[in-house]
C-alpha cells in the first residue's frame, strides 16, 4: 500500500509535468483546425469557447476532470451536427491553480481568441479573479463548480451550474432532522474558513427551525492536527451527530481522533470531504459519515448512468463530480447558443439566463435571478473507503 | 470529571512531545547561545525518514516490536547525521560571526526545509521530496485499548502509554548522558565557557557537533511520537511545534534541561485546558502570551539560571 502511494505520487508528478508541456501549445485536436486559431466569433464555421482551468498546480486533479467533462460535451454536440450548422471548439488555458494566471487567461481568451463564452474556474478564488474581466468585456462566463456565493455577484454575465454553499448546509440540516431523525446535534467548525463558517451558520439556523437542538459548537483552525480538546467536550454533551463542514485533510484527522476518544456519533459534512485522500488519511474512522455533494456515480437515474458509460468509454475512468459539473456547464452554454438569436455577448447572456429545467447530469438546472442554479444535492454515505449514494434532496 | 481526566491525558501527550523538542532547543542554546529555529523542521525531516523506513520495511514489519524499534532507531540516527551536517556546514563557519548571523541562518534553514519538502521530486520510482500533500503515517504501534475508565468515558490506548514511556526514557537517558558521562561533563564545560574549555583541551567542535546530533535525534524521536499521535504528516508540521517548544524552553529557563521539560508539560496542559474550557482561537494567543508574561516578570524563566546547572 505504501508502495502504491509512492508510485502514485511519482506518477502524478510525471503526469503534471506532461500536462505542463501539452498546454504550452494548443491541444493537437485544435491545431488541426486552422479556423479555430484567432477566429472571429462570427463568420466562420467554428464557434469557439474558452476554458480556464487548473491543469497543473495544487488543484490539477480538479482542472483535469473538468476539462474532460467539457471535452466530452463538445464532442457529443459536434457528433450531433454542431450548433447552427457550425462545429464547436474549445480553447483551454492552464492557470496553474493561481488567481492571477486565471485572470490573465481570461483576458487572453476575450481579447485574443475572441471566444463567445468562458467556462471556468473550479476554485472560487480563481473564478473571482476572472469574473471582472468577463463582466467588463460582456462575455458570458459559466463556472462549473465555484460554490462561493460571491462569484456570481460580480455581475450579470457570470453564471454557475453548481449549488452555492449555503444550500448544502440547509440540505444536511434537513437530512439530519427528517431522515436521520436527530434531535441533538453538535457542530465542529473551521474558524479560519469562510466555506466552513457559512455552512455552519445555515446548518445551525435550519436545524433549529426544523425543531432540532444544537447542543454545542466547537471550533478549530485549518491546519490544526490535535482536535482532542474539542472532541472531549463534544463527548461530554453526548450529541447524536456532529456536523463537520471542513476540508478532507482536517476531517480525516477529526474522525480518527473522535474514534480514539470513544466518541461514537454519526459525522456529517459537505463537498469539502470529496477526495480520495479522505480515505487514505482517515482510514475506517470516516465510515458511516454522511456528506452532501453535487453528484454521485451511484445515482441510479438513467441520465447519470448513461453519462458515466460515455465518459468511462472515452477516458477509462469513472467521472467525479467535477467532471459531471464541467460536462453540465458546457451543455448549458451549448443549449443557450442554440436558443440565442446571434452570438453576441448580450444575446448569449440573455439565453443562458433563461436556462430553465435543463436536464443536467448533476440534476435539473434552473438559473435564478442571481444566476445560480436551483437544483438538488445528493447525500452520500461513507462505506468501506468510498462514497455511497443514499438520497437526492431537492431544494 | 471524566472529561477533566481526558483533558489531562491529552495535555500530557502534547506536552511530552513539546518537551523532547524543547530539550534540543535548550541544549543547543546552552552550548552555543544559538536559538536553532530550524529545530522544528529537523523534527519534520525525522518524521519523513521514519515514514520512508516504515515504507521500506513493508507491511509484515508494521506493528511488530522490531519494526517500531527500527523506525525509531534509523530515523533518530539519520536525523543525528543530518543535524551534524547542518551544524558543520551552516553554523560552524559562522561561529565567530555576530550572533545575529547564525540566527538568520537558522531561520533560512527552517524555510529551506519546510518549503523544500513541499516540492515533488522523484527520480524514477523513488520519491526524494514528498510534496505538499498530507500523508498518513503508518501505524507502527497497532492501537489497542490499554485502560478504559467508566462506560468508555476515558480510553487510554497502548500507544499513548508507550509514547509516554519512550519520552520519559529518552529524557532519562539524556539526563544520564549530560550529568554522568565524560561527554556530558565536557558539554557542560563548553556551555560554561567554550574558549576556556578549549584551552583546557576539550575538543569544542566535537562537543558542539555532538550536542547538535543529540538534539536532532531527540527531535526525530519526538517527531515519530507526534506522527503516531496525530497520524497526518506534512512538511509544515514542524513550524508550529518548533515555536511552541521554543516557548516551552524559554518558560522553563532556556539552557536548563529540567526547566524545558516542566515548561513543555505546563504549556501542553495549559493549551489543552484553554481549548477545552474556553475557545480554540485562544490557544496560540495564550501560549505566546504566556511567553511574554514570563519574559516580562521572570526573564530567566521559571527555573532561573542560578538554581540548576546549565547545559
Amino acid at each position: 500500500m505504501r508502495l502504491s502511494a509512492f508510485a502514485a505520487c511519482a506518477a502524478l508528478a510525471a503526469f503534471s509535468a506532461c500536462e505542463k508541456k501539452s498546454t504550452a501549445t494548443p491541444p493537437p485536436a485544435e491545431a488541426q483546425k486552422p479556423t479555430a486559431t484567432g477566429a472571429a466569433p462570427t463568420g466562420d464555421d467554428v464557434i469557439l469557447l474558452g476554458e480556464v482551468g487548473s491543469l497543473t498546480g495544487s488543484e490539477a486533479a480538479f482542472g483535469i476532470s473538468t476539462r474532460n467533462g467539457i471535452e466530452l460535451a463538445l464532442e457529443e454536440a459536434n457528433a450531433a451536427g454542431g450548433v447552427k450548422g457550425r462545429k464547436l471548439a474549445v480553447r483551454v488555458y492552464d492557470d496553474q491553480s493561481k488567481p492571477e494566471e486565471a485572470a490573465n487567461a481570461a483576458t487572453r481568451l476575450i481579447s485574443q481568441d475572441k471566444v463567445v463564452a468562458i467556462l471556468g474556474e473550479v476554485a472560487s478564488s480563481n473564478s473571482l479573479a476572472m469574473a471582472p474581466r468577463a463582466q467588463a468585456a460582456q462575455v458570458p462566463m459559466v463556472s462549473p463548480s465555484s460554490t462561493n456565493p460571491k462569484v456570481t455577484e460580480v455581475g450579470d454575465y457570470i453564471f454557475r451550474v453548481c449549488f452555492i454553499d449555503p444550500f448544502q448546509g440547509a440540505v444536511m440540516a434537513r437530512y439530519a432532522r427528517e431522515t436521520l431523525k436527530f434531535d441533538e446535534v453538535a457542530i465542529l467548525t473551521d474558524k479560519k474558513s469562510a466555506y466552513s463558517e457559512g455552512l455552519t451558520e445555515v446548518f445551525q439556523k435550519r436545524f433549529k427551525e426544523a425543531g432540532g437542538k444544537i447542543v454545542a459548537v466547537e471550533a478549530y483552525g485549518k491546519g490544526d492536527t490535535d482536535f482532542r480538546a474539542q472532541l472531549t467536550n463534544l463527548k461530554k454533551v453526548k450529541p447524536q451527530g456532529v456536523y463537520v463542514p471542513g476540508y478532507y485533510q482536517d476531517v480525516a484527522i477529526i474522525a480518527e481522533q473522535a474514534k480514539e476518544l470513544g466518541l461514537k456519533v454519526t459525522l456529517m459534512g459537505g463537498d469539502g470531504w470529496d477526495s480520495a485522500k479522505l480515505f487514505e488519511l482517515g482510514g475506517d474512522a470516516v465510515d458511516g459519515a454522511y456528506v452532501s455533494n453535487h453528484y454521485s456515480a451511484d445515482d441510479p437515474s438513467p441520465a447519470v448512468q448513461d453519462f458515466i458509460k460515455r465518459y468511462t468509454a472515452k477516458y477509462g475512468a469513472a467521472p467525479d463530480s467535477l467532471a459531471a459539473l464541467g460536462y453540465d456547464s458546457a451543455r448549458v452554454v451549448i443549449e443557450a447558443i442554440k436558443r440565442a438569436p446571434d452570438l453576441s455577448g448580450p444575446a448569449l447572456r440573455e439565453a443562458i439566463a433563461q436556462t430553465a429545467d435543463f436536464p443536467g447530469v448533476t440534476g435539473n438546472i434552473t438559473l435564478d435571478a442571481n444566476r445560480n442554479p436551483v437544483k438538488p444535492a445528493v447525500v452520500l454515505r461513507v462505506e468501506g473507503g468510498r462514497f455511497k449514494y443514499v438520497a437526492t434532496v431537492a431544494p | 470529571m471524566y472529561e477533566f481526566i481526558q483533558h489531562v491525558i491529552n495535555g500530557l501527550a502534547a506536552g511530552t512531545i513539546y518537551a523532547l523538542v524543547a530539550l534540543g532547543y535548550t541544549m543547543v542554546y546552552g552550548v552555543l547561545k544559538l536559538i536553532n529555529f530550524a529545530h522544528g523542521d529537523v523534527m519534520m525531516v525525522g518524521v519523513y525518514i521514519g515514514y520512508a523506513v516504515a515504507f521500506l520495511l513493508g507491511r509484515e514489519y508494521l506493528g511488530t516490536v522490531s519494526g517500531a524499534l527500527l523506525v525509531f532507531a534509523i530515523s533518530m540516527a539519520a536525523c543525528a547525521a543530518f543535524g551534524f551536517f547542518v551544524e558543520r556546514f551552516a553554523y560552524r563557519p559562522l561561529r565567530d560571526k555576530p550572533r545575529l548571523t547564525a540566527l538568520i541562518t537558522a531561520i533560512g534553514i527552517s524555510f529551506a526545509l519546510s518549503y523544500g519538502f513541499q516540492l515533488d521530486f522523484s527520480v524514477g520510482d523513488v520519491t526524494l521530496l514528498p510534496g505538499a500533500a498530507s500523508r498518513r503515517f503508518p501505524s507502527i504501534i497497532p492501537p489497542r485499548e490499554w485502560l478504559v475508565l467508566g462506560d468508555a468515558d476515558v480510553i487510554i490506548w497502548n500507544w499513548q502509554v508507550l509514547s509516554f514511556a519512550i519520552a520519559v526514557g529518552l529524557m532519562g537517558a539524556l539526563q544520564y548522558l549530560v550529568f554522568r558521562t565524560r561527554f556530558g561533563k565536557a558539554m557542560r564545560a563548553v556551555s560554561h565557557d567554550h574558549r576556556v574549555a578549549g584551552l583546557l583541551g576539550i575538543p569544542v567542535d566535537t562537543i558542539i557537533a555532538g550536542t547538535f546530533m543529540l538534539g536532532s535525534a531527540l527531535a526525530a524521536g519526538a517527531g515519530i511520537l507526534y506522527a503516531i499521535k496525530d497520524k497526518s504528516i506534512q512538511p509544515l508540521m514542524g513550524v508550529m511545534v518548533g515555536l511552541k517548544a521554543f516557548v516551552a524552553a524559554v518558560i522553563g529557563g532556556i539552557g536548563n534541561l529540567p526547566g524545558a521539560v516542566v515548561g513543555a508539560l505546563l504549556l501542553g496542559l495549559c493549551e489543552e485546558f484553554i481549548v477545552g474550557y474556553t475557545a480554540s482561537s485562544w490557544r496560540d494567543a495564550v501560549a505566546f502570551g504566556f511567553l511574554i508574561a514570563v519574559l516580562l516578570f521572570r526573564p530567566e524563566g521559571l527555573f532561573g539560571r542560578a538554581q540548576a546547572e546549565k547545559v
